[in-house]
């Protein structure tokens, strides 16, 4: 992309612009009026969200390249990056809880999350690998801190100090991959690289792998997952539903863009590799969750599946893959979301309890509750007629026509493993003798659960205007 | 010819009854009485509805009717229903028998009944949705939909081993069905749709055919079930309620039954012509072993659930031997074994709620006592023989008339299970009904309350009359079963023909 045609406008970038403007106001506002404008200083990171979500939407369509083909804002990042701020905003509607408490109240937390979402949607829009190596480094820092955010607790501390450590050696790893990369070609843009890219060029395979690995560390893919459970477990439970939705977003977005457009010449290559990296994940996923008893644990597991199921679609490598990978990421972001809501509302006597025996009996005690964990649970497990179902279905029908039967069969039929242990947690709230009252419900929680698991249960009525859109969105990447 | 989309009305009618019962409110005793009302009016007017359906239904066309298609998912993937003379039986015998089923819970259920009745309707649509819809996508959905209310029905209100049972339902028939998942996508981008009248008339490679009903097989097999995948079975149906048993054995087991008159015959000619010795094969084994196994059992349900799986090999064999007879017996024989077989398990729910035992030795010379009950308990165990003059004996004698034609050995061997059937039914009515009333237990038996007559008088009225007139059934499937079989040895013969020429 030449310096005239490109250009250097800021248009695409104005949501951006406005989201790194607000957070510094913020903190600003954060920093002078001290920790007790906590809970204004997240509802308005709330709005901010909301805002940069609309001005993403109003950005005109079509493909726009901008500092010098660095920035991509096309349909497919324009969808990620929406995902990706409604992840946001719903987990900071989700921890107000968290930050009312006396102890915990952290205007940085907020600030933080805007800032890694702010890492994120660069990361989305990168079209070269310095972009990249900033999105991705400005989301991952700002991760770190939060996860550790409730300072006075060992396990969060513990949490976000692993995340840190196995994070930086993964960023050594993509940045090492990267200079490979750049070495070997001579140019760091995705598409100079597509066109540099062959089979022969051995170096550059070697950079390939090690870019790979640093993306399946961020996306919790085996055998770079190993930081995932001691995360989602030690980190407070909002921070938990941050991690498992807007970064996972990010993350499967940057890898698609450039496994798809820095690579295309070349899919063979990399498709060996996530072939037995989703093959790897989907069978992790599916086994080592059985043995959970805490349903922080079990999600990160399930997470560490779903990532496998996503990246079935992307190893297709085909147009229908990303697609795939989008209608996937979109059911899944709505799936957590659900899931980590009715987690957040388990409390008995103000405490909040994560052991799945202490679901027992549920539907007898909170049946609307009960019922709509259920519901996502199936889904999560993939039954129709849920939104889950329709994730599998866009994957596997791209893998299926790429012909790869192998990667198919196994993908479902660990399916059905998992499924096993969604089954237990339906049959702890239905079958099982109640373990107690559940404290009443917080309104926004209520808020975000109705939301979430009515996207889930009525999907197969509005999944029509969702398929075409993702579509766009894939085609726009080819 | 109708205004209105008939169709999906008798299919989500359930479903905005189960809304209606989430709605209703009240105090404990009549929230109670208004879920079992509203339960029961909502399954009696969808009957009233599909009964329209008959009665617009034209017989001599072999095509699909009521058709209703709207846009759904992009590119092919369509919402779009219509039944034959195959599906509409089926479909009529889903909306005939739910009434009995709610009726036979009115008061054997009495915690959680809201939720329960819910589950009931809602598996309703499932399962209307599942015989009428003609979109693989659509079907695979009310497919496998079903899985979530019986999981539900057999756990929550099962009997001691519920979990267990409702965790091997619920993962066999699961692991069966993704495979033919993966079948439906292959068939997905083979024919650029998953609309099923337009993959009826796409060719299908011959290396894909056989992958594909392979996939079809794993899913219908089970859910059949056949054997040797037939274990979840007898588990399913000695631990879920009475009614539980009764849709089960009525109505989910006709799926695999349809499944493969619906798909592996029309779409995969070839590869069921292929397969069919190993059809064969297997439902002469579980013809013949599991009426052996059923001489076994000491639990009624077992022995029932046993010979379930029995019939349903006459059911397999008839609809593989590609011949008339044996498809027309097939759908038949379901029809008369959804009402046999249902009415058998309510017969069990008769006792069972009065001793709270399904033991086969705890019973004996009810006839004493129950001299109403015992009599409608032999018009069902001469059924479920294939007593002349019953309904189940059309189904096996035509299904057995067209394998005859295709493999003797087959039907030599089938042959034995209709002696067997006798064996295990008449032993285990002897040792129930018949003999000196002993037991104290049973010395207060009281026959058949209003409530029971009226869930098992219509089954006796039925079986006698498709019995010794079965035209009715018959004559509605003829034409599409004839289209059928034209099609499968058009295209069997048309391969023969090339091999010959090479």
């Amino acid at each position: 992309m030449s310096f005239e045609t490109a250009g250097y406008q800021l248009a695409p970038v104005l949501p951006e612009i406005v989201l790194a403007i607000g957070a510094m106001a913020l903190l600003m506002l954060g920093a002078y009026r001290g920790q007790g404008t906590t809970s204004a200083v997240t509802s308005l990171a709330v709005v901010l969200l909301v805002v940069v979500g609309v001005l993403e939407y109003m950005l005109p369509a079509g493909k726009q390249v901008t500092f010098g083909g660095s920035f991509i804002v096309d349909d497919f990042a324009r969808f990620m990056k929406i995902l990706a701020l409604i992840g946001s905003a719903v987990t900071l509607v989700l921890s107000t809880e968290f930050l009312s408490d006396p102890s915990r109240r952290i205007f940085e937390y907020a600030i933080l999350v805007l800032l890694s979402t702010l890492g994120m949607m660069v990361l989305i829009s990168a079209g070269d690998l310095i972009s990249l190596y900033l999105g991705l480094e400005l989301m991952s820092l700002a991760l770190y801190v939060v996860a550790a955010s409730n300072r006075d607790n060992a396990k969060s501390t513990e949490a976000g100090l692993k995340y840190f450590v196995l994070g930086a050696l993964s960023s050594g790893m993509l940045l090492y991959g990267a200079s490979l990369i750049y070495g070997f070609t001579g140019t760091v843009s995705f598409t100079g690289i597509a066109a540099a890219a062959t089979v022969s060029n051995v170096g550059l395979l070697f950079g390939l792998v090690f870019l790979l690995v640093g993306l399946c560390f961020k996306v919790s893919a085996v055998p770079f997952h190993m930081w995932t459970p001691d995360v989602y477990e030690g980190a407070p439970t909002p921070v938990t539903a941050f991690f498992a939705s807007a970064p996972k977003v990010a993350a499967l977005a940057v890898f698609t863009r450039v496994t798809l457009t820095a690579f295309p010449g070349i899919v063979s290559q990399w498709q060996q590799i996530l072939v037995f990296v989703s093959i790897a994940s989907m069978a992790l996923g599916s086994f080592a969750a059985i043995g959970q008893t805490n349903i922080k644990r079990l999600m990160a597991y399930s997470s560490i599946g779903h990532m496998g199921f996503a990246l079935v679609g992307l190893a297709s490598g085909t147009v229908e893959g990303a697609q795939g990978v989008l209608m996937y990421i979109v059911i899944y972001v709505a799936m957590t979301l659900g899931s980590f809501s009715i987690i957040l509302a388990m409390r008995r006597n103000g405490q909040a309890v994560e052991q799945i025996s202490d679901f027992a009996g549920l539907s007898r005690t909170n049946p609307l509750l009960a019922f709509m964990f259920a519901m996502l649970l199936f889904s999560l497990a993939g039954i129709p007629p849920l939104a889950g179902f329709f994730a599998k279905w866009y994957v596997f029908v791209a893998a299926i026509k790429a012909n790869l039967f192998t990667l198919a069969v196994v993908g479902v039929l660990t399916s059905v493993v998992g499924c096993y242990y969604y089954l237990s947690i339906v049959k702890t709230m239905y079958f099982d003798e109640p373990a107690g009252q559940v404290d009443p419900v917080r309104i926004e929680v209520r808020t975000v659960l109705a939301v979430a698991g009515l996207f889930n249960i009525l999907f197969a009525l509005f999944a029509g205007p969702v398929v075409s859109v993702a579509s766009a969105a894939a085609k726009s990447l080819f | 010819m109708t205004t209105w989309p008939i169709l999906s009305v008798t299919t989500f009618l359930p479903l905005v009854g189960a809304l209606i019962v989430y709605l209703s409110r009240g105090d404990d005793e009549a929230a109670k009485r208004n879920s079992r009302w509203i339960a029961l009016w909502t399954t009696l007017i969808t009957f009233a509805v599909s009964v329209i359906l008959v009665m617009r239904f034209d017989p001599s066309n072999p095509d699909f009717q009521f058709v209703e298609k709207a846009n759904w998912l992009a590119t092919g993937i369509t919402y779009h229903m219509g039944v034959d003379g195959i599906s509409l039986p089926l479909v009529i015998l889903t909306t005939a028998v739910m009434p009995f089923c709610i009726i036979a819970s009115w008061k054997a259920i009495t915690n959680r009944v809201r939720e329960y009745m819910m589950a009931f309707l809602i598996l309703e649509t499932l399962m209307i949705g599942t015989f009428s819809a003609l979109d693989l996508v659509l079907f695979y959905l009310f497919f496998e939909g079903g899985l979530i209310p019986m999981f539900l029905i057999i756990g929550v209100w099962g009997g001691p081993r519920r979990v267990y049972a409702s965790f091997k339902f619920f993962l066999y028939t699961l692991l069966g069905s993704v495979l033919m998942l993966l079948a439906i996508m292959a068939l997905y981008w083979n024919g650029g749709t998953t609309d099923i009248p337009t993959l009826m008339h796409t060719a299908v490679p011959r290396n894909l055919q056989t992958w594909a009903w392979l996939a079809f097989f794993a899913s219908f097999a089970v859910k059949m079930p056949m054997w040797p995948v037939h274990t979840w079975l007898p588990d399913a149906h000695v631990e879920a309620p009475t009614a539980g048993s009764v849709v089960l054995a009525a109505i989910l087991l006709k799926m695999g039954g349809y499944g493969f008159l619906r798909f592996s015959l029309p779409m995969f000619p070839l590869a069921s012509h292929d397969f069919a010795p190993l059809i064969f094969t297997l439902s002469a084994i579980a013809i013949i072993y599991t009426s052996l196994v059923a001489l076994m059992q000491e639990d009624m349900k077992k022995l029932i659930a046993y010979s379930s799986v029995a019939h349903m090999g006459f059911v397999t064999m008839g609809i593989f031997a590609g011949t008339m007879q044996g498809v027309a017996g097939g759908v038949f024989q379901m029809i008369s074994h959804g009402i046999v077989s249902g009415a058998l398990f309510l017969c069990v729910g008769v006792v069972y709620d009065r001793l709270h035992t399904r033991e086969i030795a705890a019973y004996g010379g009810l006839v004493n006592r129950m001299p109403l009950y015992a009599m409608t308990f032999m018009v069902f165990t001469m059924a479920n023989v294939g007593l002349p003059g019953t309904s189940g004996f059309v189904g096996e004698f035509m299904t057995l008339l067209g394998t005859f034609k295709v493999s003797i050995p087959t039907a030599f061997f089938a042959t034995f299970g209709v002696i067997l059937s006798a064996a295990y039914a008449l032993w285990l009515y002897r040792k129930v009904v018949f003999g000196a009333l002993v037991k104290p237990s049973l010395a207060s038996m009281k026959d058949l309350t209003f409530r029971e007559c009226l869930t098992l008088f219509p089954m006796i009225a039925l079986t006698i009359l498709f019995g010794v007139y079965p035209k009715p059934v018959l004559d509605m499937s003829a034409a599409s079963v004839q289209q059928l079989v034209n099609n499968y040895n058009t295209a069997v013969t048309a391969v023969k023909a090339a091999a010959l020429l090479h």
